[in-house]
């Protein structure tokens, strides 16, 4: 018996080292041959422009990154960014309107009489109702007037029409993000749309989507047990930078924004420098580039824009959110960690891999398993962004009948081995295996492709960071895991949060 | 990953809501060239029909160094006794955790996740699954895994019981999100609480399932009519000489017993549950929908685009666009491969706006058939779904997943061409038509979940008739005290 499994052991480690082999050459053909595929381009506004060839189908996916997301909204305009991922929709002024110059104007009196309004309305004292009834039916009466002008969704139907598909955008911590797919030949049709409306947005409906977006925000997070719990840990866990604040806005600010800010931050973020768009598929760089660069240049040049300067004070207390509701228990805890530049930057991912990808992970074993009392159980980072230090979480969903404190105490003795036990030899190459088979398998989608290579150009300056990143997973060793964890996972930069369950006060059914 | 999304589900389609068309307006993207597009064949897989019965199809596809394949089984959740509602979820998971003889499932975990290879088995409702992927060079060694345990498992006590335990947290969590909630009591309203297709596992139920059960399900199911796909970085003949040598041997393939089921829908009405912990609405209006086999299917997904489709459609346009009442909105009416599905529109909006925003619903869909759809509407909707159509075919893994699908659900082979060209061919006739055949909202149930005290003005205003309360407390298992389920020591009945 004993035999038997040593002499697996040794053509196991024989096999890992074969495949180590096997991976390196394959991958390093493959950066050499994405090399062959795709061609950069730096436009004289900032932008950068990314094609890739793949001509598996007629069709292509685009990725339009823009280095802008919610923790750069102002302070006082949480949801911003959001609110203008949405305007970015409305159209332009070629698109989405019966004549553009009279709406304009119809728009400015709109956000005079909602700056009317609102005045009133934050008066601390001496609001005057009847004024204020009055100014609401103004500005009432002047959004009438302007959506005379408006054709809506003028601007999707276009794109739909022109065969569109998977048409979405998704607004982040860090950053913004607009995408879809197409057949082939649409290439400049799209390459006109949306260079347009990245340069030319009017913020047409605005206080219309407002309302909107606060039901997004209800959905989400209000009425949503995990999304209430998110959002009050990680305001706890941030005291001063913006990831501790709410991204789709807290609603006292949310419903306050006005077309006005979200125009200020559209002139300060959506400039060239600030700016890549990534095509994958069935084009050809050399008849692509020209038409791209046509269109691309039309949005605005100008300085990238700062990123913010706060920097969150280091945590030296231990924090902690208990929240009763009428839902079932959920744990979490999160410890800060530095950003995605940060050298032990893979360090996080191989102890987020070993302690929870899949049944073999520690988590799972160990409280899923073994102990049996949790359903799920994962450590992960970075988290909620990356660009800047984020945190390391650890999450646990009791079983029935089991508590926020038990998945606690495991969690916590998870950690300690980490801290004490280097970890094994295979584990650490397991860990380097699956990242190397993850990237790999990632190269044969489009969309996945595009979003991959516009997001690493952001963050490395160079597409080809999404290959070489390999190069510091292979780097990781045992005492770094051991170090990092002995460093980073301390109670005294820790915050926990977790929902205990209490039945509503009244009684009623759930 | 947190991140706001634009819009929580699938576009479909986009329409120009002819509020204001203008003649004059320019239109710059319609003097942008667009080329002729490239004559696209996709790949499709070999077809090979063993004489007993078994099918297989081969995808090669060179572009990365992966094989995967899966066997698709018939017999699913659908053909559970009712008694042992889950049985089919914890086969699923226990099938795979348990392992085989030669490698328990522990075992091989260890074996494949140190190769990042993957042997994985699932339930749904019509069927079990059995799947596996690795590198090429590991394909010898994963594939005979995979067929053992295929062929061979050995189910055990300890992981049915963690299954069970998954099973068991799903039940107590069911109740937590709103939409959650929604989506099972809409599905139950549709097809009644004890169909196949909407019952849900209790605590009861799973807690009766065995390793024997386990066992009597594998044996019950392994000899119907197996199809077998795989894609990936291999050369054809060699590969259907393994797969022969695996499938041609065993025994003819039994055919799936037919099934006789009844459809009533709904019975029409109002319906709440109410849920104290939210600040929005789940309102969902239900019917009966239909299966793909309905010729009206060309004209009804037409009519789905022009309703709740996307953007343009008309409910978005309405309760999104102009009122700002919600987020997420949209809906039409589903088709199944082979049974009906469900009709459904959804909106969320906050609680006092329950009533305004279901009024609204209620009147779009009154207006499919009051204002009549026009070229203009079905034009745009025949642009966004014919000018997508590819996008079902772009990659060789889709046409392989496509091409099983019709395997499984006896479609010719050639459906999707079949299915665009009747898709072209719809007129304005044929959608106004299926408008009327089939949106009759006094045949609909209204389910609203939301927190009762909030909804202001009420669901009574609808005057739709009593608002029936629909309690959806969790039966509790008839067990000792110790066991009992409940998460942090409250007296709460979840």
């Amino acid at each position: 018996m004993q035999r038997k499994s040593s002499r697996r052991l040794w053509s196991g480690v024989l096999a890992l080292l074969a495949a180590a082999i096997c991976w390196q050459s394959s991958l390093a053909q493959d950066l050499k041959s994405f090399e062959q595929k795709i061609t950069t381009k730096v436009l004289p506004n900032g932008l950068t422009l990314i094609v890739c060839e793949r001509p598996e189908a007629p069709v292509f996916s685009y990725s339009t990154f823009v280095d802008a997301g919610d923790v750069d909204d102002p302070s006082g305009q949480s949801g911003l960014a959001h609110m203008f991922e949405h305007l970015a929709f409305k159209g332009t002024s070629e698109i989405g309107t019966t004549d553009y110059a009279a709406e304009k104007d119809a728009l400015e009196k709109v956000e005079a009489a909602n700056n009317a309004y609102e005045a009133e309305y934050l008066k601390p004292v001496g609001r005057d109702p009847k004024k204020l009834a009055e100014l609401k039916k103004a500005f009432q009466d002047a959004e009438n007037e302007a959506h005379k002008y408006v054709i809506p969704n003028q601007f999707t139907e276009v794109a739909e029409r022109n065969g569109a598909h998977g048409l979405n955008a998704s607004t982040g911590l860090d950053e913004t993000r607009y995408f879809w797919s197409m057949p082939q030949n649409r290439l400049e049709l799209w390459a006109w749309l949306e260079s347009s409306r990245l340069s030319d947005t009017v913020p047409r409906e605005f206080y219309k989507e407002r309302n909107v977006v606060l039901e997004e925000r209800r959905m989400r997070t209000d009425s949503n047990p995990e999304g209430r719990l998110v959002e009050q840990w990680l305001a706890t866990a941030y005291v001063a930078h913006n990831y501790g604040r709410s991204g789709v806005g807290w609603p006292s600010e949310l419903s306050q924004i006005t077309a006005t800010e979200a125009m200020n931050f559209h002139k300060k973020y959506y400039v060239g420098s600030n700016i890549v768009v990534s095509v994958v598929g069935d084009v050809k760089a050399p008849e692509a580039m020209p038409i791209l660069e046509k269109y691309f240049s039309r949005v605005p040049g100008g300085p990238k824009p700062e990123d913010m300067t706060t920097v969150e004070p280091k945590q030296f207390a231990e924090k902690t959110v208990v929240i009763k509701d009428a839902s079932q228990p959920i744990y979490v805890e999160g410890y800060h960690r530095p950003s995605y530049r940060d050298p032990d930057d893979a360090v996080y991912d191989a102890i987020s891999d070993i302690l929870s990808n899949g049944r073999v992970s520690r988590m799972y074993r160990s409280l899923v398993r073994d102990q049996q009392i949790a359903a799920v159980a994962e450590g992960a980072s970075p988290f909620p962004g990356s660009k800047y230090p984020s945190l390391f979480l650890f999450v646990a969903a009791p079983l029935p009948g089991h508590t926020s404190a038990e998945m606690r105490e495991a969690i916590h003795k998870e950690i300690e081995k980490l801290k004490t036990t280097d970890v094994t030899d295979s584990e650490l190459a397991m860990y380097k295996t699956r990242t190397r088979a993850d990237l790999l398998r990632g190269l044969a989608n489009n969309q996945g492709l595009a979003n991959a290579l516009a997001e690493y150009q952001t963050r490395y300056g160079d597409w080809r960071e999404l290959f070489r990143q390999l190069d510091r997973v292979d780097k990781v060793t045992k005492a770094d895991i051991r170090r990092v964890a002995n460093q980073v996972f301390v109670a005294s930069n820790r915050t926990s949060a977790q929902i205990d369950t209490e039945a509503p006060a009244g009684g009623g059914a759930r | 990953m947190s991140g706001q999304w634009l819009f929580a589900g699938a576009i479909f389609g986009s329409l120009m809501f002819p509020a204001a068309t203008p003649a004059q307006q320019t239109k710059p993207w319609e003097k942008i060239p667009v080329p002729p597009m490239h004559e696209f064949k996709p790949q499709q897989p070999k077809r090979i029909a063993l004489k007993n019965g078994i099918v297989l199809f081969l995808q090669e596809d060179h572009e990365l160094p992966f094989i995967s394949g899966s066997v698709l089984i018939p017999g699913g959740s659908r053909d559970e006794a009712p008694a042992k509602a889950g049985l089919v979820d914890l086969y699923g998971q226990a099938w795979r955790t348990s392992g085989t003889a030669k490698h328990d499932g522990d075992a091989l975990d260890d074996i494949l996740e140190a190769k990042a290879a993957h042997i994985e088995t699932a339930g749904d409702d019509d069927s079990t699954a059995l799947s596996w992927d690795s590198l090429k060079a590991d394909n010898e060694e994963v594939y005979a895994l995979a067929m053992d345990l295929l062929f061979h498992p050995k189910f055990n006590q300890e992981k049915l019981q963690l299954a069970q335990q998954q099973v068991a947290t799903s039940i107590v969590r069911r109740n937590d999100n709103e939409d959650e909630i929604a989506g099972r009591e809409a599905t139950k309203l549709v097809y009644g609480a004890d169909s196949p297709y909407a019952r849900q596992p209790e605590f009861a139920t799973i807690g009766t399932v065995t390793v024997q059960d386990l066992e009597a399900w594998h044996e019950r199911t392994i000899g119907g009519k197996l199809i077998v796909s795989i894609h990936g970085d291999f050369e054809s003949a060699a590969m259907e000489a393994k797969l022969r040598a695996t499938f041609e041997g065993l025994p003819a393939a039994k055919p799936s017993p037919a099934r006789r089921e009844a459809f009533p829908g709904p019975k029409p009405g109002v319906y709440f549950i109410n849920k104290e912990d939210v600040n929005q609405s789940n309102i969902s209006i239900v019917g009966l929908g239909t299966d793909r086999r309905n010729p009206d299917v060309p004209s009804l997904a037409m009519m789905n685009d022009v309703l709740g489709g996307g953007f343009a459609s008309r409910l978005f346009q309405k309760i999104r666009t102009e009122r700002g009442l919600a987020y997420a909105v949209g809906g039409g009416l589903s088709f199944a491969w082979d049974h009906p599905a469900t009709f459904r529109v959804v909106a969320l909006t906050q609680s006092p706006s329950t009533v305004d925003a279901t009024k609204l619903a209620f009147a779009e869909l009154q207006g499919m058939t009051t204002t009549p759809i026009t070229e203009e509407e079905l034009t745009r909707a025949k642009d966004n779904i014919l000018n997508t159509f590819l996008f079902r075919y772009d990659t060789k893994d889709k046409v392989l997943a496509e091409r099983v699908r019709l395997e499984f659900y006896g479609y010719p082979p050639d459906y999707l061409e079949t299915y665009r060209a009747a898709l072209e061919k719809v007129t304005v006739a044929d959608v106004n038509a299926a408008a009327k055949k089939y949106i009759h909202p006094e045949k609909m149930a209204l389910l609203v979940v939301g927190n009762g005290p909030e909804i202001k003005p009420g669901l009574e205003e609808l005057n739709m008739g009593p608002v029936h309360a629909v309690d959806i407390t969790i039966p509790q298992p008839a067990a000792p005290a110790g066991s009992r389920p409940g998460g942090d020591g409250a007296a709460e009945k979840p």
